[in-house]
């Protein structure tokens, strides 16, 4: 076995990782403050990515897209909450996560019907090309572009534990996520918390949506990257921002090597199914993920 | 003022438990399965037998499988077409292999082999629920259409994964004309739906919606939780696999393995969330719904486009056919979440009144 091959499998496996935690960590932030399974996650990708990339085709200015993108999704985040969460309080669980399911159908169907639906590429100005440097040091192949991408995943965590931790709004979501009826109790306005939260995990849906639009090209196969999400939330646990990360880089370096080494075996393409079969396992020996919470429905 | 029981007494336990206890729904069902049987085929052209009437059947057939899992045994699954997927090659595989068993029995045969595939699927199932088990139930629809699409075995080393249904042959007859094959449907259709209903009023009904309602409780009031939870992901499993074999059979007669995407499981999760979670003449409306509105849509905007000059593209209708099934389930979870089968019910109930107040 070729020991650089390896961890270039590895590193890019890692980098790919990363994506699918920006994308994990738009679940976690709903589901943190309000218990929500947010299935409309990949469509609200789909949906920011779709937005940014027609806006920039139609020659507004990269920054003033960009606004204009993230006021799209803070709106939407607060009608969301208003339209569908709000009359459904006190439902159970699996009635909001079937709602969302519909969310999706609905995000699909709007961007795609006001965008249309041909597959747009999205340049950012980062090339996706391997580091001349690194292949010549060391014979690894690394892309630039993904390097950058988990720079910006690494900053956007960061902003987040920030906000999180020493803001006022910040301090308020870790109170409603911790207990609803205590939070409402000295006072926190439950409503807007909810709606902030829907308009964060927005602007990171927009920030996903950029990164994997730049990578793939921004087309309805970006809706399915959600459900990638899915075993990755299952490793690291849902309330978790750590979690979100570290399962992302797990899922992304175990599917790539699996595809790698194992694929030939059977025939490959097993980078489809590899994740939801680690998550299955996973779910047998530690239901509540790496870094989930103990509190768990089980049977 | 028609619809009434006064005066219907009843004498025998065996009267009181029919399971339609009210004369007037014992004629309405016995005209209903008239008019299906014999009314439809003489009368019903090969458009709306094939295109219309056999999906619909089908799908009702899928959406009853989940509805058992789902609304009765409270289980939630993403991977119904993956069960269907099983159903409708393995029917093929056995049809090819073994011709001396005859299609119906491959059919059962084919169902029973989406059951294994379910209660391997569904053994997550008895540590986990709500969302979790949905996330188990998706990694079954993708290995299953994955191991489908990459094992020659399956699709009879067919280089691009597509099957071609052999034509039917029962007993001798042939049924290859859509009258015929939409007969045959409604027969399997009608047997397998009979079959639930009454099991659902069984033992095993019972003890699926005590799992449904406390799992706790149930396991407490000595409900074996294991058997009950694989027994429902076998049974929903088994309709779903008999319906995706007559999807290959009587509907499509030529099929890939990615007729049967995440889209589909969704779609069968709209009938049953449409038409009544936990009901069996819910996933029957459900299903018509859900194949009517495309069609109702397209006839809709035809004639708007007619009308006023304008041109709606077939794109912009299919993304606001997927914006209203997106709509249509929010609105339904908020404002019935027990769907189609609740309002009939109290349309029932109304009428039962009607025209006094009282």
């Amino acid at each position: 076995m070729n020991v650089s091959f390896f961890f270039e499998v590895l590193i890019g496996g890692l980098l790919a990782g990363v994506m699918y935690s920006l994308v994990a960590l738009g679940f976690v932030l709903i589901y943190k403050a309000s218990g929500v399974f947010n299935f409309a996650q990949g469509a609200m990708v789909f949906l920011a990515a779709l937005t940014f990339v027609s806006l920039l085709e139609r020659g507004v200015n990269f920054w003033l897209a960009l606004g204009v993108t993230l006021a799209v999704m803070v709106v939407l985040g607060m009608a969301i909450e208003r339209v569908v969460l709000r009359p459904l309080v006190n439902q159970p669980p699996i009635t909001l996560f079937m709602a969302t399911i519909g969310l999706t159908f609905v995000l699909e169907g709007l961007s795609q019907a006001v965008w249309g639906s041909q597959p747009h590429g999205l340049e950012l100005g980062i090339a996706d090309v391997p580091m001349q440097w690194l292949a010549d040091s060391t014979g690894m192949f690394i892309s630039q572009f993904d390097l950058i991408a988990s720079g910006v995943a690494a900053v956007l965590v960061a902003a987040l534990a920030l906000f999180f931790q020493y803001t006022r709004v910040g301090r308020a979501l870790r109170a409603v996520a911790d207990d609803h009826q205590a939070a409402l109790a000295v006072g926190i306005p439950l409503k807007n918390i909810w709606a902030i939260v829907w308009a964060v995990a927005g602007f990171v849906a927009l920030v996903a949506g950029m990164l994997w639009g730049a990578r793939n090209g921004v087309q309805y196969a970006l809706t399915f990257i959600a459900l990638k999400a899915l075993p990755v939330l299952i490793l690291g646990g849902f309330e978790s921002i750590l979690g979100a990360i570290v399962g992302g880089l797990i899922i992304g370096a175990s599917e790539k090597l699996a595809e790698v080494y194992l694929g030939p075996m059977v025939g490959g393409g097993i980078e489809s199914w590899f994740a939801y079969v680690i998550a299955l396992l996973f779910l047998l020996v530690r239901p509540q993920g790496l870094f989930g919470e103990k509190i768990i429905d089980r049977v | 003022m028609l619809y009434r029981e006064a005066g219907q007494f009843k004498s025998t336990y065996a009267a009181d438990q029919q399971i339609f206890p009210i004369r007037q729904d014992r004629i309405a069902v016995t005209l209903l399965l008239l008019v299906a049987f014999i009314g439809v085929p003489l009368f019903a052209n090969e458009y709306w037998l094939s295109a219309i009437l056999v999906p619909f059947l089908i799908f009702a057939l899928a959406a009853l499988g989940l509805n058992i899992l789902t609304g009765y045994a409270g289980q939630l699954s993403l991977g119904t077409a993956a069960f269907m997927a099983v159903g409708a090659f393995m029917a093929y595989n056995f049809v090819l292999r073994m011709p001396w068993l005859g299609v119906i029995p491959s059919f059962i045969l084919a169902g029973l082999c989406a059951s294994a595939v379910g209660i391997v699927f569904g053994l997550p199932s008895l540590r986990i629920k709500g969302f979790y088990l949905a996330v188990a139930t998706l990694a079954c629809q993708f290995f299953v259409l994955w191991a489908i699409q990459r094992i020659g075995w399956f699709t009879n080393n067919s280089s691009t994964g597509v099957i071609t249904a052999q034509t039917i042959e029962i007993l001798g007859h042939t049924f290859d004309t859509p009258q015929s094959k939409y007969l045959l449907t409604l027969g399997i259709v009608a047997v397998l739906a009979l079959l639930a209903k009454n099991l659902m009023r069984s033992e095993t009904g019972r003890a699926f919606m005590a799992v449904r309602d406390m799992d706790v409780a149930a396991s407490v009031i000595g409900i074996p939780m294991m058997k009950t939870k694989l027994l429902a992901f076998a049974i929903s499993s088994f309709y779903c696999g008999v319906a995706g074999a007559m999807y290959a059979y009587t509907y499509l007669g030529t099929v890939e393995p990615e007729a049967f995407t995440l889209d589909l499981s969704f779609r069968i999760l709209f009938m049953i969330i449409i038409g009544g979670v936990g009901s069996i003449l819910g996933s029957f409306l459900g299903a018509a719904f859900i194949t009517l509105l495309p069609i109702f849509l397209n006839v809709f905007f035809g004639a708007l486009s007619h009308t006023f000059g304008l041109d709606i593209s077939h794109a912009i209708v299919s993304n606001i056919e997927l914006m209203i099934f997106g709509g249509l389930i929010i609105f339904f979870l908020i404002v019935e979440p027990h769907g189609l089968a609740r309002l009939w019910q109290i349309a029932k109930e109304k009428l039962r009144l009607w025209p006094f107040p009282h």
